[in-house]
């Protein structure tokens, strides 16, 4: 029972929002720890236990260094960035015409998941793409609709704005196979004895991102009906939009 | 014939690089720190098989305690805005192509390798994607660097600029994944198991009770953490590995990468993901950003429960083949 402690430090450690690095040392010299005592433990077999701890951990860290080999990618997608990458897939996000707002985010949300299933995942994020480019074009779709926007809806859209890049994001990611997360799946089989390859793993989350993008489609389809509902029931104060 | 031994020592030559440009940029006020850090790193995929389990303990060790203490954010030299606004203009859409090298390169290594004699003479077959990914690297920078002539030293310097805005967070799935190595050795996921079968009946005998306690399990652990990585590791080993995998015949592939998914679908919801659900509430400056629960956390919730149910269903359906 008493190796539960382990799991115990991860839950805490992160809800506490202590350094990731050490709550994962510290949950694995607990678990080491707990494994090894018993009411007749003295300190030399606790000390024993701790070091065979460090020893287990270091042969596990040292037999998935392929996890941590995916960045060496950054060379790449540095030198092209350097190049202006990212201001290109700004460019052509600026481009993209959409009558409505929902149908802006719709196709921004196709594309960032389909970058990030080929492993651009950096071409967009909060910073980059949503707040400079994707919100205000959202939100000017908007207005040249129905006028100037109260404040809810102008915020509302916002919102939906960063969530479709999470969205999209999170369930485009996993389909490229040199992905962080994916390789922690491959990692952690490998060290229960499961030899699993990274295409085995993101080939399985096809199915998840076809119904992240059907499930999103719709609340974009239901973001626009509502934004039509409340911004022609009650036209926006006095001042009219070009 | 290429093996991972020789894709580590690609890695570990790019991190002892990453190394000493560190040392050397007078920008960074902690400039030994990240040398140190990014140096036990190539120390790691260099030397790692020579060093013993224990020596490779104390490295981990020391990986930790310079993440504790702090890395600081490198300043390469690199393009100013204008001149990449320029060169994106120039360029075009042809700018995508380069990186697109690497995925089509990492596939058909991967099917080379299993379909083709050819293949399998050229890359290890079992390792082929790993290794085909950093072959698909490799000939992306070439291109790159044969076309737009950038200095030398651009990719590594680039990619210490990407690598220090990732920081200590770049071996955080590699030691999750070490954690699985201890928790199984303690027998942890024996334990939880018991104690989960107890609270939930039919866990160990309907196939259906253990993917939705596993999902939706992930999910939980996933809001009370704020990363779904974290939260694979505890959970896989508590009820996934155990109940739908060992006892009720689940596809370990299948069940992992679903599972990772409904961990995601945690993230969603919970303002501990502050990269994603924090952040772009100050960047737009929502009214509620302080909430709990933000318009971005509200925006995504409705998305994330029936992604949740959708992923319970995928796994019950696609996991027992």
């Amino acid at each position: 029972m008493l190796v539960l402690l382990g799991i115990g430090v991860v839950v805490l450690g992160f809800a506490l929002r202590a350094n990731p690095l050490v709550v994962v040392m510290a949950a694995a010299l607990a678990t080491g720890l707990a494994a090894a005592w018993t009411p007749e433990a003295d300190l030399q077999i606790m000390y024993d236990a701790a070091l065979a701890t460090i020893a287990a951990f270091g042969k596990a860290f040292n037999d998935s260094r392929y996890v941590s080999i995916v960045w060496v990618v950054l060379a790449a997608i540095g030198l092209l960035e350097r190049a202006g990458l990212q201001e290109r897939a700004r460019i052509a996000i600026a481009k993209v015409k959409a009558a409505t707002t929902g149908r802006l985010l719709w196709l921004y949300f196709v594309i960032r998941q389909a970058a990030a299933a080929l492993g651009l995942t950096s071409l967009g994020g909060h910073a980059q793409m949503v707040r400079p480019l994707v919100a205000p074009m959202a939100e000017g779709a908007a207005e040249s609709k129905y006028g100037a926007l109260p404040d809810r809806e102008r915020y509302l859209i916002r919102a939906h704005a960063a969530s479709a890049d999470n969205i999209a994001l999170f369930f485009g990611e996993d389909i490229f196979i040199a992905i962080a997360s994916i390789l922690l799946i491959k990692g952690f089989l490998e060290q229960n004895g499961i030899i699993v390859e990274p295409l085995q793993l993101s080939i399985w989350a096809i199915p998840t991102a076809i119904a992240a993008l059907l499930i999103h489609s719709f609340r974009l389809w239901l973001l626009d009906r509502r934004l039509k509902r409340v911004l022609t029931a009650k036209p926006a104060q006095s001042e009219v939009a070009s | 014939m290429i093996t991972l031994p020789h894709i580590y020592i690609v890695g570990g030559l790019f991190f002892a690089a990453l190394a000493i440009l560190s040392a050397l940029d007078q920008a960074n006020a902690r400039r030994l720190r990240n040398s140190a850090f990014w140096g036990l790193l190539a120390a790691s995929f260099l030397l790692g098989d020579r060093i013993g389990d224990f020596g490779n303990g104390l490295l981990a060790l020391g990986l930790v305690v310079l993440a504790a203490f702090g890395l600081g954010i490198g300043k390469p030299k690199t393009t100013s805005p204008e001149e990449r606004r320029v060169s994106a203009e120039r360029r075009g859409n042809l700018l995508f192509l380069p990186a697109l090298i690497i995925p089509a390169v990492a596939l058909i290594g991967t099917l080379a390798a299993k379909e083709t004699a050819w293949g399998a003479a050229f890359i290890q077959p079992t390792q082929a994607t790993l290794i085909s990914l950093v072959l698909g690297v490799l000939i992306a920078v070439v291109v790159v660097m044969l076309w737009l002539r950038p200095p030398l030293l651009a990719p590594l310097q680039e990619g210490r600029r990407l690598m220090d805005s990732v920081g200590w967070a770049a071996i955080l799935p590699q030691m999750l994944a070490s954690l699985g190595a201890v928790f199984l050795a303690a027998g942890v996921g024996e334990q939880v198991g018991t104690i989960f079968s107890q609270y939930v009946p039919g866990l160990e005998t309907s196939r259906t009770i253990a993917v939705i306690a596993y999902c939706v399990g992930m999910a939980l652990f996933t809001i009370i953490m704020g990363n779904a990585f974290a939260a694979f590791p505890v959970m896989t080993a508590a009820v996934g590995l155990p109940f739908v995998v060992v006892a009720l015949g689940g596809d370990p592939a299948r069940v992992c990468a679903i599972g990772m998914l409904a961990g995601f679908c945690g993230t969603l919801m919970t303002p501990m993901a502050a990269n994603f659900n924090v952040v772009p509430a100050n960047l737009l400056e929502l009214p509620d950003r302080k909430a709990a629960l933000n318009g971005v956390i509200r925006a995504q919730i409705p998305t994330a429960i029936p992604l949740l149910i959708a992923n319970i269903i995928l796994m019950r359906l696609l996991a027992f083949p």
